[in-house]
């Protein structure tokens, strides 16, 4: 590997910052799209030099970039996003019905084997696809006309889906997760759902093992262990080892088990990485120190890491899509802060380094690794 | 020839500086001027009226001549020194945030 390339999504613009294998010294290049909310910048597994990034903005609605020379140049696609057929109704903040309504893309997954094929998660929930490098979307309807649908309700941030995995064995099942529905599975590329959230347990809705009603705020896999599936819940830390079929918690000895990011280490399936979060009331970390904290047990025993992160009067928050790890030797994690910091680990970890300090407040984190 | 000015941000997105100006066939309403606007800029679509109804964007404004347009029919004739060209049509995001 050559490289490194962090794509940052923030408040006001989105930033690149890349830098060789040792991952010491870091270029930056932006704010691309001054001034816009980047919701999320990715990049294609088959062509790395392929991005997508989603810009919104209260007075101009959403629109796609896409660059085709690694972040150098850009070019607006397609931003046409529609509800397909009835577009029905879901709950409200106070319970009342209110009808689906396209308000923003939180998140780009491309596909594995096309750079032209995409998958985006939007806030009201709904999937949509294109296959054509952006130029047009296709609603994935079955989720959003699930059953359930008419009792989903948005979270303090917005009814989004923020989470989707592309499944890397079976090319036919996807994860999704939203908030405050849950998360739900396919196994026919999308043409059906199942909702996937027993064992969840979540007292802030009536029923608190419901079917669906879960404020569930992050899903990572690790690809060689489809089957297995970490959750960054609003609280409680869980896994899954049947795809969803049933969840335990293994928040163990976390400071706190609130948090938003969560994700698993490229060569070690079972290091996962969360970032405690004092409480959904005190939306930053426990005692003013920004802690990562590491289980390599698959969960339940956590150690923190803090070599590198500030250890006082730090009061940040790591939103959902802020985490990301690279496929280096030793792997890289990195993270970002609404403070606007981005630190990043060169080993798995356990020392840390801020690659930017005084950006917009960051929204989104991805990683990819440079042939 | 209808000038148009466009806030920064869509400047940005349609690449251009300055004034923008347009070759409006027939009666020049607001929807006329849009509709040559998308057409000759297509990543502007959407983001100045809704993609599906058509109506302009909430923190979106209209104003021509010292007036606010924004609440009048998309069909009503613009004013007269805009359809000369005497006068901009400007397109404005709402004053508001940070």
């Amino acid at each position: 590997m050559s490289g490194v390339r962090v794509l940052i999504g923030t408040r006001k613009g989105a930033f690149i910052a890349t830098a060789d294998g040792t991952r010491k010294n870091w270029k930056i290049s932006g704010p691309h799209f001054g001034g816009w909310e980047i919701y999320h910048v990715n990049g294609s597994p088959a062509d790395p030099d392929r991005l997508y990034a989603s810009q919104t903005s209260a007075w101009f609605g959403q629109v796609v970039q896409r660059s085709n020379d690694g972040g150098q140049t850009w070019e607006p696609v397609g931003n046409e996003f529609k509800y397909e057929g009835e577009v029905g109704d879901h709950l409200w903040y106070d319970g009342t019905p209110r009808p689906w309504e396209f308000k923003r893309i939180w998140h780009l997954e491309p596909s594995a084997d096309d750079p032209d094929t995409v998958y985006a998660g939007a806030e009201d929930a709904a999937m949509f696809r294109t296959a054509d490098g952006g130029k047009t979307w296709q609603e994935l309807p079955a989720l959003r006309t699930h059953e359930s649908g008419p009792k989903w309700q948005p979270g303090a941030g917005g009814m989004c889906l923020h989470t989707i995995i592309l499944d890397p064995v079976n090319r036919d099942r996807m994860f999704i997760a939203i908030s405050a529905a849950g998360t739900f599975r396919t196994d026919d590329a999308g043409k059906t759902w199942q909702p996937i959230n027993r064992g969840l347990r979540s007292a802030q809705i009536p029923d608190e093992d419901a079917e669906v009603g879960h404020c569930v705020h992050r899903i990572a896999q690790h690809p060689s262990r489809p089957e297995t599936l970490f959750m960054q819940k609003h609280w409680d830390v869980m896994r899954t080892d049947d795809a969803g079929g049933s969840w335990r918690e293994i928040s163990g000895n976390l400071p706190t088990d609130f948090g938003f990011v969560i994700d698993v280490h490229a060569h070690e399936p079972e290091t996962i990485y969360v970032v405690p979060i004092k409480s959904d009331s005190e939306h930053f970390p426990p005692d003013g120190k920004l802690r990562v904290y590491r289980s390599r047990t698959g969960g339940e025993e956590w150690e923190p890491l803090t070599k590198g992160l500030p250890q006082r009067h730090c009061y940040v928050n790591v939103l959902r899509d802020s985490m990301a790890v690279d496929s280096l030797d030793p792997c890289g994690i990195y993270f970002g802060t609404t403070g606007g910091q981005v630190y990043g680990s060169a080993d798995g970890g356990d020392t840390w380094k801020a690659i930017a300090r005084d950006l917009p407040a960051v929204l989104s984190v991805e990683v990819q690794a440079l042939p | 020839m209808i000038r148009v000015v466009l806030p920064a941000h869509l400047k940005n997105l349609a690449r251009v500086s300055g004034e923008v100006t347009l070759d409006v066939e027939g009666p020049v309403t607001q929807r006329l001027v849009l509709d040559a606007l998308e057409a000759q800029y297509p990543m502007l679509r959407g983001t100045i009226r809704d993609h599906h109804n058509g109506k302009r964007r909430a923190f979106v404004r209209f104003y021509a001549c010292e007036e606010d347009l924004s609440h009048e029919s998309p069909d009503e004739p613009l004013p007269d020194l805009v359809v000369a060209g005497k006068e901009p049509f400007l397109i404005v995001g709402a004053m508001a945030g940070g």
